[in-house]
Formats: structure tokens, C-alpha cells, sequence
């Protein structure tokens, strides 16, 4: 029972990023109907929000301390960064510590600005061009964007710490009445997961409760007609496209203290959550969510020794078993739509 | 001449000469120039030319004819190299039964994956055959160890059977004793030429893989899957089953693809699972578009294209920068290499992203359809010119 459960937990945090990015990729197709392979670059791009954050604070001064020296005699430097002199070491330390949450607020609005300017300035183009066209000229954006980040982070990758507070494992089976250390989780995962869901529930709440997101829906279902009642769907879809990125760059931003970025982490997640979008339905919110977080329980699953034992190396391709056998069965996913990509 | 048409003939045969007189084309500049690192005349360079051709003229059968885009076409590449490289463990280093082999096994492994990819159409056929290769990589790289050899690649050791090699044979890949590095040069005053066995026999391999394909695209057969590509719905009220035909044209491609797997582990007699990554197989595609897809020199052209630029661009680095700027003033030289040095060396991939990003933006029809458009705007101007002239005549 406590392994099982260990499984789920472990599965929970990479089905969330899978959630994320495909709810993103969703939320794209769904509204303009493009398929987006820069969007693992995007999700790239959100855990190097977090990295040049932690850098741009950890900036700092050197003083020479005349009472210390150093190991050849001459006077040490200390480094000192500027935010700790601003304010204080207390806070400034803390606020050092504390750079991946706070990256949130600061990719906000760069992952709002990248998508607004990626859809305005290429994929606007691309609308009335074939899907084969869509994924080739974003599949060349992604290696772009990827080369970029090479050029200026380099090509290892970059540890980037959670703060101290949750850093360290939970012991989440003392809770359940097993045995202390049978089901150890690190708390990082658990806001992680708690992270995701809140955003999933943010990017829902806001299509379904508000007047902005009413418009979104009815342009999904029928982009013509909305357009005909005098509504600038356009304008809309393209901050949807927007917050779309917003998500994946929050999913890569709460990404880095789990996995250190680095500048292929876009197209390893890419290719999977293409397919978790597909096994939920291309079209679906809920469909990605759901098929997210199913993938990602199923690789943790397979991944078990006692599974592992009967069938070796099952947990690299449980994932693309799973999809091909869902859409030679169930071609419209789980919860696919009708009438969308149905050709 | 061959059941071609007059044109198609000429295309051959200009195709025949340059790949017959490559070492001399890619060799224009002397050995000790400092332009000789434009040189592309070297052996390993020039098999890449003729292999990833191969692949590249199988690749367009499928994408340039059907419209199906398959990303993951570099799978039936690895499959080829891995058959290959296990003929030569089991029977010896002659590259023809691991030819014949790659292009067996992988067209049974094309039928699988075509059977099934191919019930879907459009995006999920991508995804389909993107999870598909995925899943070839994942278990050539770790699950089928004992047959793939992991990490590490497979390879030929000295305690392998090679039931059929004698004393006699070159312990390298050969056909029939000819070995496929030996290589003759050729000095003429400051130049030097290359002529290498395995690239000749790549490249008749290449001269019958192209010819096939031209009579393809012009067969009946061919007919119906360009049809295919320009109205598959109609097509099929007509009472047409058109998933036979698709099929074919898959594992046809495919078939290529695991040609070009063999001839490249006859070159070299390693296969690694790399080969197969979903970004070796976004590389046959971004070849072909570049060329210019569903043309039949297009493939071939894109296919050279990015391999020379690759090897040239990702060889440039500071200290030849430094050279060909030297003769402007310091500040002026190292703004200008600061500005070009993120695009070449190992940064040639940033290049690669942005130039494929430009074609399929401004030039979705490839450097084919580049070049018509300067031929017809030459010709156009000097139509122009003429009525212009002829205008002008009677106004006189």
C-alpha cells in the first residue's frame, strides 16, 4: 500500500508539469487553432526566468575586510550582494533565498510579453497556412529559441535551489498510519503539485467566470459568428495565446529546483506533452489535464522495481504504448471533441 | 532514354555528371589558400552529401507526394544501421548482405508502423509516428541492450563470428575486397582530389535511388498520391480506398531511409541509438523543405545544402574571424566578429533554426521554387522589355 501510494505521489509532480504545458498547448490549438511546437522552448524559457532572477539578485559588491585574510595573506574580499546592503542581511538574505517563488511574479509579465509578441509577430502569419507548415515554423522557433538560451546560460546545466523552508522530505506515511520513512516525499514536489493545481483552477475559473473568458469559449466553438456580433476575437485570442505562454513559463519557473535547467528541457517535455494533449483530446482543457496527470501516474508506476522485474524498460515507453493505443481505439482521445482535427 | 521523358533525362544525367565529378566541383580551391576551408571535397563530407540525399529523395516520396509529415522517419534510419552493423558481426565486413538486410528490416518495421500510424491523418499521423520513433530511441538506447548495445553504440569486436570473412578480405567494410575508406588522390599544381570507393559507390546507390523516384513521381502510382495530397476527401467518394496507397508510399520512404542506414554504417561501421532522436528525424525534414518538397532535385539539393553548411559554418571560429577581418580597424573588427561569432562555430545551430524559420516563412516551396522565381523574374524582365520595345516601335 505504501509503495503504491509513494508511486501516485510521485507521479502527481510530473503530471502536473505535463498538465501544465499541455493545458497551454490546448488552450493555443483550441482558440487558434495552431499547433505550437515552441511551446517546450516556452516552458524553457520559465526556468530561465527563475535562474537570471536568483542571478540579478545575487549581484553583489566586494569589500576588502582588513581584520580577515585569506589563505595567502592577503586581505580577504567579501562579497556582499546589493540586496542585502539595501536591506539588510536579515531580509536581503532571505529574499536571495526566496528567488524561484518570486520569479513568479517576475514571468509573469515576460512570458505574457514573449507570447503576445511571438503570436503577433509570426504565428498571426500562419493561420490560413497548412498544419504542416504551423508545426515546421514553430518547430524552427524552438531550436532558436533553444540556441539562444545556449548562447548566454551555456550548455550545463544550472542548479537553481528551492528556498531553505522546503527544502528536505515530508514524511507523508507517519500521517497515513505506515511506518516512518515508507512514503518520503520532498515538500518542493508538494507545492509543486499544489502550485499546478491552483494554477489549472485560475486558468479554468477565468474561462468559465468571467465575461472575457465567455467570449473566449463561444470563439472556440464558433470563431465566425462572434466575430459577426461585432466582438475583436482576434484581440482576444492573442492574449489568450499570452496567458497560454504565461502557464508554461509558470510550470518551467517552478520547474527549476526539481530539475536544474537547461537549454533542451523544452523539447524533452515538448514531444510528451504533445502526446498527453493528444491522448486527451485535442481541443479538450479538461481532456489535457486529466491525460496529464494519468501519464505522468503511469510512468511512476512503470517505473516500480516489481513491475521493472516483469517487464524491463517499460517505464521509457509506457507513455507512447499507452497514446498509440488510444488513438488507434479512441481516436478522438478521452475526451475529445467532436469535429475538432477530425480529418 | 530509360522510359524518361526528355526533361526528366537531362535531370538525370546533370545530376549523374555533378555527383560523378563532386571531388573536383567541392574542391574549387587550392590546399594551401586561405579559402581552402571552403574546400567540401573530402571523402567522409561527400558520402554525407550522397547518403543524406538518399535519405532525404525517400523522405520526399512520402511528405512531397502524400502531404503525410512523418516525424519520425530517422527511426527507419537507425533500424538500417543497427542491421546493417549486425550482418557484419555475423557474416563479415562485405557491405552487401548489411545493405540488403537494412533494406529489408526496415521497410517490415515501416509496414508495422505505417499500418497503424496511417489510420490517422494530419497532425496525429506527426504524433503518431513522432511517439513511434520516440519509442524506437527509448528502446534502443536502454530496453534492447543486448541487441542494440546500448550507450555505447553497436559495434564490430574482434570475438564476433564473421562466419563468411577469410585472411584474405580487409578487415574494414569492403565490397568484394574493395575497401570503402581506401581513397586515391589526385595533385594537380596547388590542388588535391579525392577519389573515394565509398563515396562512388554511395553515389551510383544515390544515381538508382533518384532514378526510382523519378519514375515514381511519374508513374500512375505517383499520380495518385500527389491526388492523395490535394483532396483526400474527394478521392474517397470516388470509391477510392487510398490507405494501400499511402502505405506503399510509407514503406517505401522508409525503405530509403533504412538504405541510407546501411550505406552509412558501410561507411562507418557503428550505429548508435542517437540516429534515431526525433531531432535527427526533424533534420530529413527540414532538408527536404529546404530544398524544396515535392520537387525531385529539391531533396537532393536541400540535403547538401544544410551538410555543407553544417561542416563549414560549425568550423569557422574566432581565429578565422580575426583573419578575414583583419584588414578593418580594431574596434570596428571585434564589434563585427562579436556580431557574427553567436552564429557560427558551435553556435551553427542557431543559424540552422533561423535560416529553416526564413524559407518556410518567405519561401515555403524551397530552394527550388527560389530559384524559378529568379529564373522566371530574368525571363519576365526580358519579356517585358521586348513588348516594351515593340510598343515603342510603331509609335515612331
Amino acid at each position: 500500500m505504501d509503495v503504491i501510494i509513494l508511486q501516485l505521489l510521485n507521479g502527481l509532480d510530473k503530471g502536473s508539469a505535463y498538465a501544465l504545458i499541455a493545458l497551454g498547448l490546448t488552450l493555443i490549438f483550441g482558440t487558434l487553432g495552431v499547433v505550437n511546437f515552441a511551446h517546450g522552448a516556452l516552458f524553457m524559457l520559465g526556468a530561465f526566468c527563475a535562474v537570471t532572477l536568483q542571478r540579478i539578485l545575487s549581484l553583489s559588491f566586494e569589500t576588502i575586510d582588513p581584520t580577515k585574510t585569506d589563505f595567502l595573506g592577503n586581505p580577504a574580499k567579501i562579497k556582499t550582494p546589493y540586496v542585502e546592503s539595501w536591506f539588510g542581511p536579515e531580509l536581503g538574505s532571505s529574499i536571495i533565498d526566496w528567488s524561484v517563488p518570486l520569479a513568479i511574479l517576475f514571468a509573469i509579465p515576460i512570458m505574457i510579453g514573449i507570447g503576445y509578441i511571438m503570436e503577433r509577430g509570426l504565428i498571426k502569419h500562419f493561420y490560413k497556412r497548412p498544419h504542416a507548415d504551423q508545426i515546421l515554423v514553430t518547430f524552427g522557433l524552438a531550436i532558436v529559441i533553444q540556441e539562444v538560451i545556449k548562447q548566454f546560460y551555456g550548455a550545463n546545466p544550472i542548479p537553481t535551489p528551492a528556498p531553505d523552508m522546503f527544502k528536505g522530505s515530508f514524511d507523508f506515511g507517519t500521517l497515513l498510519g505506515f511506518d516512518p520513512n515508507a512514503v518520503i516525499y520532498p515538500y518542493w514536489r508538494l507545492v509543486y503539485f499544489f502550485f499546478a493545481a491552483l494554477i489549472i483552477a485560475a486558468v479554468f475559473g477565468f474561462l468559465q467566470f468571467t465575461t472575457f473568458g465567455m467570449v473566449v469559449r463561444a470563439g472556440m466553438a464558433d470563431r465566425e459568428t462572434v466575430g459577426l456580433l461585432g466582438i475583436n476575437i482576434d484581440r482576444r485570442f492573442t492574449i489568450m495565446f499570452g496567458i497560454a505562454a504565461a502557464v508554461a513559463g509558470l510550470a518551467g519557473v517552478m520547474y527549476a529546483p526539481i530539475n536544474s535547467p537547461n537549454y533542451h528541457m523544452g523539447m524533452d517535455f515538448l514531444v510528451l506533452s504533445f502526446v498527453v494533449v493528444v491522448v486527451g483530446g485535442m481541443g479538450s482543457l479538461p481532456g489535457a489535464v486529466l491525460a496529464g496527470f494519468l501519464l505522468g501516474i503511469l510512468e511512476s508506476f512503470s517505473s516500480m522495481n516489481q513491475i521493472k522485474q516483469i517487464l524491463p524498460g517499460i517505464d521509457q515507453i509506457i507513455i507512447y504504448l499507452v497514446a498509440i493505443i488510444i488513438l488507434l481505439v479512441r481516436p478522438r482521445g478521452l475526451m475529445g471533441r467532436k469535429g475538432v482535427m477530425e480529418d | 532514354m530509360l522510359g524518361l521523358e526528355k526533361k526528366d533525362t537531362s535531370l538525370l544525367i546533370v545530376v549523374a555528371i555533378l555527383t560523378m565529378c563532386a571531388p573536383f566541383i567541392l574542391n574549387p580551391f587550392p590546399t594551401d589558400s586561405a579559402m581552402a576551408q571552403f574546400n567540401a571535397g573530402y571523402p567522409d563530407l561527400m558520402q554525407r552529401f550522397v547518403i543524406f540525399g538518399i535519405f532525404a529523395i525517400g523522405f520526399n516520396i512520402l511528405f512531397g507526394l502524400t502531404g503525410y509529415l512523418s516525424f519520425g522517419h530517422a527511426a527507419f534510419l537507425g533500424i538500417g544501421s543497427y542491421s546493417a552493423v549486425w550482418m557484419f558481426k555475423l557474416l563479415g565486413y562485405n557491405i552487401l548482405p548489411g545493405i540488403f538486410l537494412s533494406v529489408i528490416t526496415s521497410g517490415l518495421f515501416a509496414l508495422l508502423i505505417g499500418y497503424i500510424s496511417l489510420r490517422r491523418s494530419g497532425i496525429y499521423f506527426s504524433i503518431l509516428t513522432l511517439a513511434f520513433a520516440q519509442m524506437s530511441f527509448a528502446l534502443a538506447y536502454s530496453v534492447l541492450t543486448p541487441l542494440t548495445n546500448g550507450e555505447t553504440g553497436l559495434q564490430v569486436y574482434n570475438s564476433d563470428p564473421q562466419y563468411f570473412h577469410s585472411d584474405a578480405m580487409p578487415n574494414i567494410p569492403h565490397l568484394f575486397g574493395q575497401e570503402m575508406q581506401s581513397t586515391f588522390k589526385l595533385s594537380m599544381g596547388g590542388w588535391s582530389f579525392d577519389f573515394n570507393t565509398g563515396y562512388y559507390i554511395c553515389a551510383l546507390i544515390m544515381l538508382v535511388m533518384f532514378y526510382l523516384a523519378i519514375r515514381i513521381f511519374r508513374s500512375p502510382f505517383g499520380l495518385m498520391l500527389k491526388a492523395i495530397k490535394t483532396n483526400q476527401t474527394r478521392l474517397n467518394y470516388t470509391g477510392l480506398n487510398s490507405r494501400p496507397y499511402t502505405l506503399a508510399a510509407f514503406v517505401i520512404s522508409g525503405m530509403y531511409a533504412g538504405l541510407a542506414g546501411g550505406l552509412m554504417a558501410s561507411m562507418d561501421p557503428l550505429a548508435g541509438a542517437e540516429r534515431m532522436q526525433w531531432t535527427a528525424s526533424g533534420e530529413v525534414v527540414l532538408m527536404t523543405i529546404l530544398g524544396g518538397a515535392g520537387t525531385l532535385i529539391g531533396p537532393v539539393l536541400g540535403a547538401g545544402f544544410i551538410k555543407y553548411f553544417e561542416n563549414i559554418f560549425s568550423k569557422i571560429n574566432d581565429t578565422v574571424l580575426h583573419q578575414w577581418f583583419a584588414f578593418l580597424p580594431d574596434g570596428i573588427e571585434d564589434f563585427l566578429i562579436a556580431i557574427v561569432h553567436p552564429f557560427v562555430g558551435k553556435g551553427w545551430h542557431l543559424t540552422l533554426g533561423l535560416m529553416f524559420m526564413a524559407i518556410v516563412i518567405f519561401l515555403p516551396g524551397g530552394l527550388v521554387e527560389g530559384g524559378q522565381k529568379i529564373a522566371r523574374k530574368f525571363r519576365g524582365g526580358k519579356a517585358k522589355d521586348t513588348t516594351a520595345t515593340t510598343d515603342s516601335t510603331p509609335a515612331e
